[in-house]
């Protein structure tokens, strides 16, 4: 299998294995040693990664991860392809560089909560409104963990840690919401724990043409432990899961007893029961981004309690980095030898002469 | 009637307005027909930082000055010789750099009430006696030119918008300026608007009649052209030189070039021209701020472009991590920084040289970046091609230090023979670099990346795309050859020497210092670098002249120093360190050659004068030396 055996539009121009060159996830595997605390959900999500890339068909050298600053930041020294762990927040302009001036690799970024939408929330959103050809995944653990355990943009208001003794005042970002105000054209939500679902989101990222923003719910063992447990525990799940199936209805809850319906008052959405024949249709391909919006904020901004898990949106829309490699093309075309152009730039129209 | 014609060796007229009044336009055109012409010339634009102050006050006024000659010159000049005031706020605010029995041409047709109250007049100053001292001729200016204009049908306010073709046509009038290359210009210029092309034409031939006809002005001049050395010349600004510059450097590298930027006064032009010329295969991204174009450059760098990023000073700041990542990755980056006026905001307009030890050591840690300085506006094209030379050579990020006066002031510039600018070689990484021993004992071939070539100390740069040579790079310390994570003490201690190491050999790649000191006498040494070179040498001369012996230096590298700075500052008596900034070079000369540079300091947002800085270089001769002027100074 190769890249362009699979639809895949986002790879296009991205050369591929000979169908007889074999790779697993052990030829993605670094000699470096993997330094997350135990428990910690990046390894779950850096078995995925490294498991679902001999799937893409690409050749190593052909891949370049690029990350920030954060625990999840160390992610590009764990995989043998090429890679850069830059600076705080940074990771996202770093990659619209290489994005853009090379077409023949595929470009991902890591990032946490703090490292995307905190220090680097300008750049997070104008990559995503460019649409540079490129896959974020935003390991979002609710908590700094790097620095030892401080409340970050998208910790519940309240929170109690090192940085706020009596509670933090801050209101947090829903980074789906976020995205979806940046126009992202590709937006989705998963959870490292369910790496069948993860690697299905992986995929369909991956073969998104332009910023693929991907949220991963990620449990920080040590300093907020149990921040998606009810997402995760078999007794709550099925009530706080909202899954998101392209042309599927929105239904949860045990035996699909609720779910989401449009909300005639406010104009965004409700849960309702699951028979209601109000219940939504998921489009993750609509142009508008208004539903999908409105699915967003079905997510608590405080405790979790629900959430919606799935791809949001999935649109096409044109790249920044296609449409500047494409202006240079044009320019280039037909144009003869650069030394000689470069002689009648710098000459220009208006020159004298003296002997 | 047949004027009088008068000689003259070198002229230096400012034309000053409104900055709605189309002085650098002007300004401008003036010095393409005098470039033209033949002349030496050196420009000197000078507007403010608002698009449109308020019309008519001091803030607004915007000048432009242009000194040209029939010999090399070095400065726009000191004091001009003729100011063209378009209204009573360009008379006022320029008058103080008028010497007594200097021209004033005047447009008077604004000096009215209102007009006057608003540049601070009480009385009207050409009416009042107040500028006996000068040469006045107030003309109406503005009559003129709407009468001029009439047949058009513009309405009044365009019609007065020619009026500075009209003062730009008596003065190619009145100093023999070739008349086809202002025509053309505005032919193409205005183009789609056949009214407006017309009326400026007409404006423009009508104050060039007019010079011929008024009594006005009984005399004419000739400004004959400057001997030059043989080759083709074109006027060219350092911004427009510097662009050429960095598409110079794609081409003879053969790397794609990226800009990553934001925009800046005075550095936009430069992403501005560089955004022209794609078909060299350079990309320019304009980002969301200066530390997403530095990121983007640096990005682009390590796959495998010439990442480029511009700036003034307050985006340097804001780049200086990723500067640190790019010294810490080893990754080549041009770092261009206009300097301006500052601190913070400061003056975004002026110039100043206060950003070197900005570009020296404004970043965390141990993190030594090679520094490269233009001296002239031409000059700013080889600059930036040493600049790419030492980045790329070498691995690193290198800040290229232009300013305000360099970016918009001109000269004519020969232009270089493609055949004869440095080639650079990206020298790509292509295969494994070494063998490691496995587990079981058998050789393995690997790639290290931060393995050194014994010469330059340089790191391969192995761009994404190359099979075999996959790794992982960032601002985490690297162990030394491997390049894995690496804290141990020693390890650092290593590395943090090495890079310093290798950015001080790029001085065995630097040619001797050029020592300009005729008479071999000279006991005093002036050093300099950037833009104060043409007031140095300017100022070198007069000294001279009055049979005073003084030697000039100017340095393009100010990391590292050439290695043979340091012999030649033994050899003076006094060393004399002109600087736009409070003494910032003296500090760092100090510091290395434990040299007692004497400063010459301003920070007045113009360049040095040259008059002034004889002055101090005579004065600090006498003390050194004992030794007088033995001829008075004369003018030129």
């Amino acid at each position: 299998m190769t890249a362009t055996d699979l639809p895949f539009p986002g790879l296009t121009g991205v050369p591929t294995r000979g169908d007889d060159e074999l790779l697993t996830g052990k030829d993605f595997t670094s000699d470096q040693e993997v330094r997350w605390c135990p428990g910690c959900g990046d390894y779950a999500v850096l078995k995925a990664v490294q498991g679902f890339l001999p799937d893409l068909g690409l050749r190593r050298e052909n891949i370049v991860f690029v990350s920030g600053i954060g625990c999840s930041s160390r992610f590009p020294y764990y995989l043998d392809t090429y890679g850069m762990h830059s600076i705080h927040g940074r990771a996202p302009a770093i990659a619209t560089g290489i994005a853009t001036t090379r077409e023949d690799l595929s470009v991902w970024v890591v990032t946490g909560d703090g490292d995307a939408l905190s220090i680097g929330g300008n750049h997070l959103i104008h990559a995503m409104r460019r649409n540079v050809n490129m896959t974020i995944l935003l390991f979002n653990n609710r908590i700094y963990g790097l620095t030892k355990g401080q409340y970050s943009p998208t910790s519940e208001p309240g929170k109690v840690t090192k940085s706020t003794p009596v509670g933090s005042v801050d209101h947090p970002f829903n980074p789906v919401s976020l995205a979806l105000g940046a126009e992202a054209t590709f937006v989705a939500r998963t959870v490292d724990s369910d790496r069948k679902h993860l690697t299905s989101v992986l995929e369909a990222a991956a073969a998104h043409r332009g910023t693929s923003l991907v949220e991963i719910y990620q449990n920080c063992p040590i300093f907020n432990d149990n921040a998606f447990e009810a997402i995760k525990n078999p007794d709550t799940k099925a009530d706080a899961i909202i899954p998101l199936v392209h042309g599927e209805l929105i239904r949860f809850g045990v035996d699909g007893a609720k779910g989401i319906a449009r909300d005639e008052t406010t104009g965004g959405v409700r849960v309702t029961s699951g028979d209601d024949p109000g219940v939504l249709v998921h489009d993750a391909h609509a142009d508008d981004p208004t539903t999908a919006f409105a699915l967003s904020r079905l997510t608590d901004a405080g405790v979790l309690h629900q959430s919606p898990i799935g791809i949001f949106r999935q649109v096409e829309r044109a790249t920044y980095d296609d449409d500047a490699r494409q202006q240079l093309v044009t320019a280039e075309q037909g144009e003869g030898d650069p030394q000689e152009a470069l002689a009648a730039l710098i000459s220009g129209p208006d020159t004298w002469t003296v002997v | 009637m047949s004027k009088q014609v008068q000689q003259l060796d070198r002229v230096i007229i400012r034309f000053a307005g409104d900055s709605g009044d189309g002085m650098q336009l002007t300004g401008d055109r003036f010095t393409s027909s005098s470039a033209a012409f033949g002349n030496d010339l050196s420009t000197l634009p000078n507007f403010p930082a608002e698009i449109r102050a308020p019309q008519g006050t001091l803030p607004g006024v915007s000048s432009f000055q242009v000194h040209f000659a029939d010999h090399d010159i070095l400065t726009p000049g000191d004091a001009p010789d003729v100011l063209v005031a378009m209204n009573p706020a360009g008379l006022k605010a320029n008058l103080p750099d008028m010497r007594a029995g200097s021209t004033l041409i005047v447009d008077s047709h604004d000096f009215t009430g209102r007009n006057l109250t608003k540049a601070g007049y009480a009385e009207n100053p050409l009416e009042d006696d107040s500028l006996a001292d000068w040469a006045l001729t107030p003309l109406d200016l503005t009559g003129m030119t709407v009468e001029a204009v009439k047949e058009f049908g513009l309405s009044r306010k365009d019609a007065a918008r020619a009026k500075n073709m009209f003062a730009l046509g008596l003065l190619t009038w009145m100093y023999g300026r070739p008349t086809e290359t202002t025509i053309e210009f505005l032919e193409k210029r205005f183009a789609k608007n056949p009214a407006i092309r017309d009326a400026n034409v007409t404006a423009f031939n009508a104050g060039w009649a007019f010079g011929e006809t008024t009594e006005a002005f009984a005399v004419r001049y000739e400004i004959k052209p400057a001997p030059m050395a043989a080759g083709t010349y074109r006027n060219i600004t350092g911004n427009l030189a510097l662009a050429y510059g960095v598409v110079a450097a794609g081409v003879q590298s053969g790397l794609p070039v990226f800009l990553g930027t934001y925009p800046i006064t005075p550095a936009s032009d430069i992403l501005h021209e560089l955004s022209k010329h794609k078909r060299f295969g350079v990309t320019t991204f304009q980002a969301e701020d200066e530390i997403a174009g530095i990121g983007a450059a640096l990005g682009a760098s390590y796959a495998g472009s010439l990442g480029v990023t511009s700036t003034s000073g307050p985006g340097v700041a804001l780049k200086s991590e990723t500067i640190g990542l790019g010294v810490m990755t080893e990754l080549p980056l041009l770092v261009i920084d206009v300097q301006r006026g500052g601190p913070s905001t400061g003056l975004p307009t002026k110039t100043e040289q206060a950003d070197l030890l900005q570009a020296m050591f404004g970043r965390n840690g141990e993190s030594p970046v090679p520094v490269v300085a233009p001296q002239s506006p031409g000059d700013c094209f080889d600059a930036a091609l040493e600049a790419a030379r030492i980045a790329v050579t070498y691995r690193t990020p290198v800040m290229l230090l232009s300013d305000g006066m360099l970016a918009n002031g001109s000269e004519p510039w020969r232009v270089p023979e493609i055949a004869d600018l440095p080639v650079i070689d990206p020298a790509f990484a292509t295969g494994m670099n070494h063998t490691t021993t496995g587990k079981d004992g058998a050789e393995v071939d690997d790639f290290w990346p931060y393995l050194r070539d014994p010469d330059t100390l340089a790191r391969p740069w192995a761009v994404p795309g190359t099979p075999g040579l996959e790794h992982r790079i960032g601002g985490l310390e690297k162990g030394d050859g491997h390049g894995n994570i690496a804290y141990d003490p020693a390890n650092h201690d290593f590395m943090v020497r090495t890079r310093q190491a290798k950015i001080d050999r790029i001085a065995e790649s630097l040619p001797p210092l050029e020592v300009d000191d005729p008479s071999g006498e000279a006991k005093v040494l002036v050093l300099g670098w950037g833009s104060t070179y043409g007031p140095i040498g300017a100022a070198a001369r007069r000294v001279r002249r009055t049979g005073l012996d003084v030697a000039q230096v100017h340095l393009r590298h100010l990391n590292p120093f050439p290695n043979d700075l340091g012999d030649i500052l033994k050899r003076y008596d006094a060393v004399l360190v002109p600087e736009m900034n409070l003494g910032q070079l003296s500090m760092l000369l100090r510091a290395k050659y434990l040299v007692d540079a004497v400063g010459y300091n301003h920070v007045r947002g113009l360049p040095l004068k040259a008059a002034e800085l004889a002055e101090a270089i005579t004065d600090l001769i006498t003390t050194t030396t004992g030794a007088e002027p033995v001829v008075e100074e004369v003018s030129s």
